[in-house]
């Protein structure tokens, strides 16, 4: 190698300088390591990875002419959120029981999971059937149109005229996140069928009067 | 025996730095400056919101709404309308500087006010109106300029997806107001903009 020379030929002839060339083509790196890594952490702080996710909310169209449908009684639950995060709640519409709890892990899941049985039950082996024929789909179109099917039977599940439709009141107490929540544990609860609904004045007293 | 030299090579670990910054770089996108922070709260929803035609109205924990759509002359568009039916002038100069802003929360009027002002004093002039308690946009039945703002805006882009991005302690009330101004502009399908569930959103205030 040290025959090699490329650089310029003036130098060449004497050992020494021959030795003093070859340390000359390391330079010293580091004001652009120091660069590199000052705008590396720069980048890494000012980024935003995750792009925030957002709930979908559908509201029922505003006609008067429109005549909501009809749900059984007995499928009907409401919970009505309040202050300090609390949550009162109560099934069907005459001769109200009202219980309140809380957002916690043995609050309203527990009872959503327990009221909501039937219906995860059955989401849940609709699951399982589709499973192994989603894994066995070796193409993307066949995955999809396979997964697609999976939801339009669970949707008949959850739509069903039996299962539990909740009705989401708040007084004027209750706060954004409140809402947000209760939204979600219809989606963690797979409640499929669940509306937004204005507090009638009798609840508000019903739920002073366990104050 | 040879000397070690204290030096060591430092080429791969410049190469990864390099790798990185050069990622960073490339993805990266800036987060818009905005007039308030706000604390969203968390879900396990798993839809994205889209990058282009969307419109935010936020709601901070004060109730406060504030309104941001995306889209240079879009923007443009909407504020020369508004101007037109709210009877302020704007400027061509101003509705420049409007068209690259982001989120604003004030009544047309100020609009006047704040779009010639320079960055730190904008900041100050939030702080004004704050304390005159007209901070946020109107949105009661009697001077609705939300209303306004929404119905403009599908106008000039009627691909616009909405979004409310609210703060986990603003009042409900103020919530469900934007949903009904919503309803009447005939928006029945939105968005609710909300962190990740981590449990890493910070504790409420």
């Amino acid at each position: 190698m040290s025959d090699v020379d490329t650089g310029g030929g003036d130098d060449h002839g004497k050992k020494g300088k021959k030795r003093a060339k070859k340390n000359s083509t390391k330079i010293d790196m580091t004001p652009m390591v120091d660069l590199a890594f000052l705008l590396l952490t720069f980048f890494m702080l000012t980024t935003t990875f995750s792009k925030p996710n957002a709930m979908e909310i559908n509201m029922p169209l505003k006609d008067p002419t429109i005549t909501p449908p009809k749900i059984a009684e007995s499928t009907v639950m409401t919970i009505i959120l309040s202050d300090k995060n609390k949550i009162y709640y109560y099934y069907g519409i005459t001769d109200p029981k009202v219980e309140q709890t809380n957002f916690g892990p043995d609050g309203i899941r527990k009872v959503l999971l327990k009221r909501n049985k039937t219906v995860i039950d059955a989401v849940e082996k609709i699951r399982k059937e589709f499973e192994p024929k989603i894994e066995a789909a070796t193409e993307e179109k066949d995955e999809k149109a396979i997964e697609k099917e999976m939801k339009v039977a669970m949707n008949k599940i959850k739509g069903d005229k039996n299962s539990t439709m909740v009705l989401i009141k708040t007084d004027d107490m209750a706060k954004y996140k409140n809402v947000v929540d209760i939204l979600d544990e219809m989606a963690i609860c797979t409640i499929g069928k669940y509306a937004l609904v204005d507090i009638l004045p009798v609840e508000i007293e019903m739920i002073n009067n366990l104050k | 025996m040879p000397r070690s030299s204290p030096s060591l090579d430092m080429t791969p670990m410049v190469d990864l730095a390099f790798l990185l910054v050069t990622f960073f770089m490339l993805t990266t996108q800036f987060r818009a400056d905005e007039p308030v922070i706000v604390d969203m709260p968390s879900s396990i929803a798993e839809i994205k919101i889209p990058e282009i035609d969307v419109m935010t109205i936020t709601v901070d924990d004060k109730g406060q709404v504030f309104f941001n759509i995306d889209g240079k002359e879009t923007r443009a568009k909407v504020l020369a309308k508004m101007g037109e039916k709210y009877k302020v002038n704007f400027t061509p100069d101003e509705i420049k500087r409007f068209s690259i802003i982001t989120s604003f929360g004030m009544p047309i009027t100020e609009l006047k006010n704040y779009l010639p002002k320079k960055e730190l004093e904008r900041k100050a002039l939030y702080d004004v109106i704050q304390i005159a308690g007209k901070k946020g946009i109107p949105y009661d039945s009697l001077n609705n300029q939300l209303s306004d703002w929404i119905l403009q805006s599908r106008y000039a882009n009627p691909k616009f997806r909405i979004a409310i991005k609210g703060d986990g302690n603003s009042p409900y009330p103020t919530v469900k107001k934007v949903i009904e101004i919503l309803q009447k502009n005939k928006v029945n399908k939105f968005n609710l903009i909300t962190g990740m569930e981590t449990g890493a959103a910070p504790a409420a205030k």
